[in-house]
Protein backbone atom coordinates (compact mmCIF):
# COMPACT_ATOMS: atom_id res chain seq x y z
CA UNK A 1 0.00 0.00 0.00
CA UNK A 2 2.91 2.28 1.07
CA UNK A 3 3.65 2.47 -2.73
CA UNK A 4 0.95 4.36 -4.09
CA UNK A 5 1.97 7.20 -3.61
CA UNK A 6 5.57 6.71 -5.31
CA UNK A 7 4.31 5.16 -8.20
CA UNK A 8 1.22 7.39 -9.10
CA UNK A 9 3.72 10.77 -8.70
CA UNK A 10 6.40 8.78 -11.08
CA UNK A 11 3.66 8.50 -13.38
CA UNK A 12 2.41 11.69 -13.72
CA UNK A 13 5.98 13.10 -14.27
CA UNK A 14 6.72 10.78 -16.70
CA UNK A 15 3.64 11.03 -19.03
CA UNK A 16 4.02 7.95 -20.54
CA UNK A 17 2.16 6.32 -17.99
CA UNK A 18 -1.75 7.26 -17.41
CA UNK A 19 -1.64 7.25 -13.44
CA UNK A 20 -4.57 4.79 -13.95
CA UNK A 21 -2.80 2.39 -15.42
CA UNK A 22 -0.27 1.38 -12.89
CA UNK A 23 -2.38 1.46 -9.37
CA UNK A 24 -2.54 -0.47 -6.12
CA UNK A 25 -4.54 -3.40 -8.21
CA UNK A 26 -2.23 -3.43 -10.58
CA UNK A 27 1.00 -3.49 -7.99
CA UNK A 28 -0.78 -6.26 -6.26
CA UNK A 29 -1.32 -8.39 -9.53
CA UNK A 30 2.00 -8.32 -10.52
CA UNK A 31 2.70 -9.33 -7.01
CA UNK A 32 0.37 -12.86 -6.97
CA UNK A 33 2.36 -13.73 -10.16
CA UNK A 34 5.55 -12.96 -9.00
CA UNK A 35 4.71 -15.30 -5.54
CA UNK A 36 3.58 -17.62 -7.84
CA UNK A 37 6.85 -17.84 -9.89
CA UNK A 38 9.20 -17.48 -6.36
CA UNK A 39 7.29 -20.05 -4.77
CA UNK A 40 7.48 -22.64 -7.61
CA UNK A 41 11.02 -22.29 -7.63
CA UNK A 42 11.91 -21.68 -3.93
CA UNK A 43 9.23 -24.35 -2.74
CA UNK A 44 9.16 -22.32 0.39
CA UNK A 45 6.56 -19.67 1.24
CA UNK A 46 8.09 -17.18 3.63
CA UNK A 47 11.42 -16.81 1.45
CA UNK A 48 9.57 -16.83 -1.65
CA UNK A 49 7.47 -13.64 0.08
CA UNK A 50 10.57 -12.04 0.79
CA UNK A 51 12.44 -12.38 -2.42
CA UNK A 52 9.19 -10.85 -3.73
CA UNK A 53 8.98 -8.07 -1.19
CA UNK A 54 12.47 -7.19 -1.75
CA UNK A 55 11.99 -6.95 -5.38
CA UNK A 56 8.84 -5.21 -5.32
CA UNK A 57 10.42 -2.53 -3.13
CA UNK A 58 13.66 -1.74 -5.51
CA UNK A 59 11.70 -1.36 -8.41
CA UNK A 60 8.96 0.93 -7.25
CA UNK A 61 11.50 3.28 -5.21
CA UNK A 62 14.19 2.63 -8.33
CA UNK A 63 12.76 6.43 -9.38
CA UNK A 64 12.92 4.50 -12.58
CA UNK A 65 10.21 6.05 -15.31
CA UNK A 66 8.58 2.53 -17.02
CA UNK A 67 6.95 3.21 -20.27
CA UNK A 68 3.94 1.15 -19.48
CA UNK A 69 2.58 -1.19 -17.32
CA UNK A 70 5.10 -4.20 -19.25
CA UNK A 71 7.72 -2.57 -18.88
CA UNK A 72 7.24 -2.33 -15.08
CA UNK A 73 6.53 -5.89 -15.06
CA UNK A 74 9.43 -6.85 -17.06
CA UNK A 75 11.86 -4.50 -15.08
CA UNK A 76 10.53 -6.32 -11.35
CA UNK A 77 10.41 -10.10 -12.77
CA UNK A 78 14.43 -9.18 -14.09
CA UNK A 79 15.14 -8.44 -10.36
CA UNK A 80 13.04 -11.07 -8.53
CA UNK A 81 14.99 -13.69 -10.86
CA UNK A 82 18.41 -12.30 -9.65
CA UNK A 83 16.93 -12.82 -6.20
CA UNK A 84 15.78 -16.38 -6.54
CA UNK A 85 18.59 -17.49 -8.19
CA UNK A 86 21.30 -16.00 -5.15
CA UNK A 87 19.07 -17.77 -2.59
CA UNK A 88 18.85 -21.27 -5.11
CA UNK A 89 22.90 -20.52 -4.38
CA UNK A 90 22.95 -20.09 -0.74
CA UNK A 91 20.52 -22.98 -0.12
CA UNK A 92 22.54 -25.32 -2.06
CA UNK A 93 25.79 -24.26 -0.36
CA UNK A 94 23.66 -25.53 3.36
CA UNK A 95 21.59 -28.11 1.73
CA UNK A 96 23.25 -29.58 -1.21
CA UNK A 97 20.78 -30.38 -4.31
CA UNK A 98 21.01 -34.19 -4.40
CA UNK A 99 20.36 -35.52 -7.93
CA UNK A 100 18.75 -38.77 -6.25
CA UNK A 101 16.32 -38.97 -3.57
CA UNK A 102 13.03 -41.01 -3.23
CA UNK A 103 10.85 -38.95 -5.43
CA UNK A 104 13.36 -39.08 -8.11
CA UNK A 105 13.97 -42.54 -7.85
CA UNK A 106 10.10 -42.81 -8.74
CA UNK A 107 10.50 -41.00 -11.64
CA UNK A 108 13.69 -43.00 -12.43
CA UNK A 109 11.03 -46.07 -12.57
CA UNK A 110 8.37 -43.99 -14.04
CA UNK A 111 10.80 -43.28 -17.49
CA UNK A 112 12.25 -46.46 -17.43
CA UNK A 113 8.73 -48.70 -17.46
CA UNK A 114 8.40 -46.51 -20.80
CA UNK A 115 11.12 -48.79 -22.41
CA UNK A 116 11.79 -52.89 -23.29
CA UNK A 117 14.73 -55.01 -21.85
CA UNK A 118 16.47 -53.23 -25.31
CA UNK A 119 15.75 -50.00 -24.32
CA UNK A 120 13.46 -49.79 -27.23
CA UNK A 121 9.83 -47.98 -26.57
CA UNK A 122 7.38 -50.11 -25.12
CA UNK A 123 4.46 -50.34 -28.29
CA UNK A 124 1.93 -48.81 -25.69
CA UNK A 125 4.37 -46.37 -24.38
CA UNK A 126 5.81 -45.23 -27.71
CA UNK A 127 5.33 -41.76 -27.93
CA UNK A 128 2.26 -40.44 -30.27
CA UNK A 129 2.26 -37.33 -32.17
CA UNK A 130 0.24 -34.34 -29.96
CA UNK A 131 -2.31 -33.01 -31.77
CA UNK A 132 -2.50 -29.10 -32.35
CA UNK A 133 0.23 -28.00 -29.89
CA UNK A 134 -0.25 -24.50 -30.96
CA UNK A 135 -4.18 -23.95 -29.82
CA UNK A 136 -3.30 -25.79 -26.79
CA UNK A 137 -0.93 -23.37 -25.78
CA UNK A 138 -3.85 -20.13 -26.27
CA UNK A 139 -6.07 -22.68 -23.97
CA UNK A 140 -6.57 -21.43 -20.13
CA UNK A 141 -7.19 -25.07 -19.16
CA UNK A 142 -4.07 -26.24 -21.09
CA UNK A 143 -1.86 -23.69 -18.85
CA UNK A 144 -3.84 -24.73 -15.38
CA UNK A 145 -2.10 -28.52 -15.97
CA UNK A 146 1.10 -27.39 -17.10
CA UNK A 147 1.25 -25.32 -14.06
CA UNK A 148 0.01 -28.33 -12.17
CA UNK A 149 2.82 -30.96 -13.70
CA UNK A 150 5.45 -28.04 -12.64
CA UNK A 151 3.87 -28.16 -9.18
CA UNK A 152 4.18 -31.91 -9.06
CA UNK A 153 7.97 -31.99 -9.76
CA UNK A 154 9.96 -32.92 -7.18
CA UNK A 155 11.44 -29.67 -5.29
CA UNK A 156 15.30 -30.36 -6.51
CA UNK A 157 14.26 -31.37 -9.95
CA UNK A 158 12.02 -28.24 -10.29
CA UNK A 159 14.73 -26.07 -9.10
CA UNK A 160 17.41 -27.12 -11.61
CA UNK A 161 14.78 -27.18 -14.18
CA UNK A 162 13.17 -24.22 -13.44
CA UNK A 163 16.77 -22.10 -13.38
CA UNK A 164 17.54 -23.61 -16.82
CA UNK A 165 13.73 -22.66 -18.18
CA UNK A 166 12.44 -20.06 -16.37
CA UNK A 167 15.64 -18.43 -15.27
CA UNK A 168 17.00 -18.50 -18.33
CA UNK A 169 21.01 -19.32 -17.19
CA UNK A 170 22.96 -21.63 -19.18
CA UNK A 171 23.53 -24.94 -17.95
CA UNK A 172 27.07 -24.40 -16.32
CA UNK A 173 25.32 -21.53 -14.92
CA UNK A 174 22.40 -23.91 -13.28
CA UNK A 175 25.35 -26.27 -12.62
CA UNK A 176 27.10 -23.93 -10.45
CA UNK A 177 24.41 -22.53 -8.25
CA UNK A 178 23.01 -25.65 -7.70
CA UNK A 179 26.56 -26.89 -6.89
CA UNK A 180 26.46 -30.39 -9.09
CA UNK A 181 28.47 -31.77 -11.69
CA UNK A 182 27.52 -30.90 -15.39
CA UNK A 183 26.59 -34.48 -15.53
CA UNK A 184 24.52 -34.64 -13.01
CA UNK A 185 22.92 -31.46 -14.10
CA UNK A 186 22.18 -33.48 -17.64
CA UNK A 187 20.24 -35.74 -15.89
CA UNK A 188 18.55 -33.91 -13.94
CA UNK A 189 17.51 -31.73 -16.80
CA UNK A 190 16.11 -35.27 -18.40
CA UNK A 191 14.36 -36.53 -15.96
CA UNK A 192 12.67 -33.22 -15.23
CA UNK A 193 11.83 -32.82 -18.89
CA UNK A 194 10.61 -36.49 -19.79
CA UNK A 195 8.45 -36.38 -15.98
CA UNK A 196 6.90 -32.91 -17.69
CA UNK A 197 5.97 -34.84 -21.02
CA UNK A 198 4.65 -37.59 -19.16
CA UNK A 199 2.48 -35.66 -17.17
CA UNK A 200 1.08 -33.40 -20.01
CA UNK A 201 0.67 -36.73 -22.07
CA UNK A 202 -1.49 -38.07 -19.58
CA UNK A 203 -3.50 -34.59 -18.31
CA UNK A 204 -3.84 -33.18 -20.92
CA UNK A 205 -2.90 -34.52 -24.42
CA UNK A 206 -4.11 -38.05 -24.18
CA UNK A 207 -6.87 -37.23 -21.63
CA UNK A 208 -9.42 -37.15 -24.24
CA UNK A 209 -12.69 -35.53 -24.26
CA UNK A 210 -12.51 -32.93 -21.54
CA UNK A 211 -15.35 -31.36 -19.57
CA UNK A 212 -15.93 -27.65 -21.15
CA UNK B 1 23.64 -47.71 -33.42
CA UNK B 2 21.19 -45.61 -30.33
CA UNK B 3 18.58 -46.93 -28.54
CA UNK B 4 15.51 -45.33 -28.04
CA UNK B 5 16.35 -44.33 -23.84
CA UNK B 6 19.74 -43.04 -25.13
CA UNK B 7 18.12 -40.96 -27.77
CA UNK B 8 15.92 -39.32 -25.07
CA UNK B 9 19.03 -38.44 -23.32
CA UNK B 10 20.45 -37.17 -26.32
CA UNK B 11 17.67 -34.72 -27.12
CA UNK B 12 17.28 -33.76 -23.67
CA UNK B 13 21.20 -32.68 -23.60
CA UNK B 14 20.76 -30.68 -27.37
CA UNK B 15 19.03 -28.65 -25.46
CA UNK B 16 21.65 -28.00 -23.08
CA UNK B 17 24.79 -28.83 -24.66
CA UNK B 18 26.28 -28.37 -28.51
CA UNK B 19 26.28 -31.74 -29.47
CA UNK B 20 29.17 -33.43 -31.27
CA UNK B 21 29.20 -33.91 -34.92
CA UNK B 22 29.42 -37.93 -34.14
CA UNK B 23 26.70 -37.52 -31.54
CA UNK B 24 24.40 -34.92 -34.31
CA UNK B 25 24.65 -38.11 -36.85
CA UNK B 26 24.05 -40.98 -34.07
CA UNK B 27 20.47 -39.20 -33.43
CA UNK B 28 19.83 -37.98 -36.66
CA UNK B 29 19.92 -41.54 -38.19
CA UNK B 30 18.19 -42.56 -35.08
CA UNK B 31 14.79 -40.46 -35.77
CA UNK B 32 15.05 -40.94 -39.17
CA UNK B 33 14.07 -44.64 -38.28
CA UNK B 34 12.00 -44.03 -35.34
CA UNK B 35 8.68 -42.35 -35.03
CA UNK B 36 8.60 -42.77 -31.07
CA UNK B 37 11.55 -40.86 -30.98
CA UNK B 38 10.43 -38.25 -33.31
CA UNK B 39 7.65 -37.41 -31.78
CA UNK B 40 9.12 -37.27 -27.96
CA UNK B 41 11.13 -34.59 -29.68
CA UNK B 42 7.73 -33.15 -30.63
CA UNK B 43 6.61 -33.27 -27.10
CA UNK B 44 10.26 -31.90 -26.54
CA UNK B 45 9.79 -28.73 -28.78
CA UNK B 46 6.01 -28.15 -27.01
CA UNK B 47 7.63 -28.14 -23.34
CA UNK B 48 9.92 -25.59 -24.74
CA UNK B 49 7.43 -23.83 -26.16
CA UNK B 50 5.20 -23.20 -22.93
CA UNK B 51 8.60 -22.80 -21.03
CA UNK B 52 8.64 -20.05 -23.13
CA UNK B 53 4.83 -18.69 -22.51
CA UNK B 54 4.71 -19.42 -19.33
CA UNK B 55 7.54 -17.15 -18.50
CA UNK B 56 6.90 -14.66 -20.94
CA UNK B 57 3.55 -14.21 -19.57
CA UNK B 58 4.26 -14.71 -15.75
CA UNK B 59 7.17 -11.62 -16.80
CA UNK B 60 5.11 -9.31 -18.99
CA UNK B 61 7.27 -10.49 -22.07
CA UNK B 62 4.39 -10.63 -23.82
CA UNK B 63 4.36 -7.75 -26.42
CA UNK B 64 1.06 -8.24 -28.17
CA UNK B 65 -0.60 -8.86 -24.94
CA UNK B 66 1.30 -5.78 -22.78
CA UNK B 67 0.78 -2.88 -25.97
CA UNK B 68 -3.40 -4.39 -25.83
CA UNK B 69 -3.02 -3.98 -21.87
CA UNK B 70 -1.09 -0.75 -21.90
CA UNK B 71 -3.13 0.90 -24.93
CA UNK B 72 -0.20 1.34 -27.20
CA UNK B 73 -1.94 -0.79 -29.79
CA UNK B 74 -0.61 -0.23 -33.53
CA UNK B 75 -3.40 -1.70 -35.15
Amino acid sequence: MSYHGGIDARATEAAIVPPASIDNAFVEQVRRDMLAFAQLQLRDAALAEDAVQDALTAALTSGKDFAGRSALKTWVFGILRHKIVDLIRQQSRTTPISAFGDDEDSLDQAFDALFKENAHWQPAHRPAAWGDPESSLRDKHFWAVFDACLTHLPKNTARVFMMREFLELDTGEVCSAAGISTSNCHVILHRARSALRGCLEKSWFLAGERPC
Amino acid sequence: MLNCKDATRRMSEAEDRELGLGERLELGMHLALCKGCRNYQQHLQVLRDACRGYRETMAGENHERSSAEGGESKH
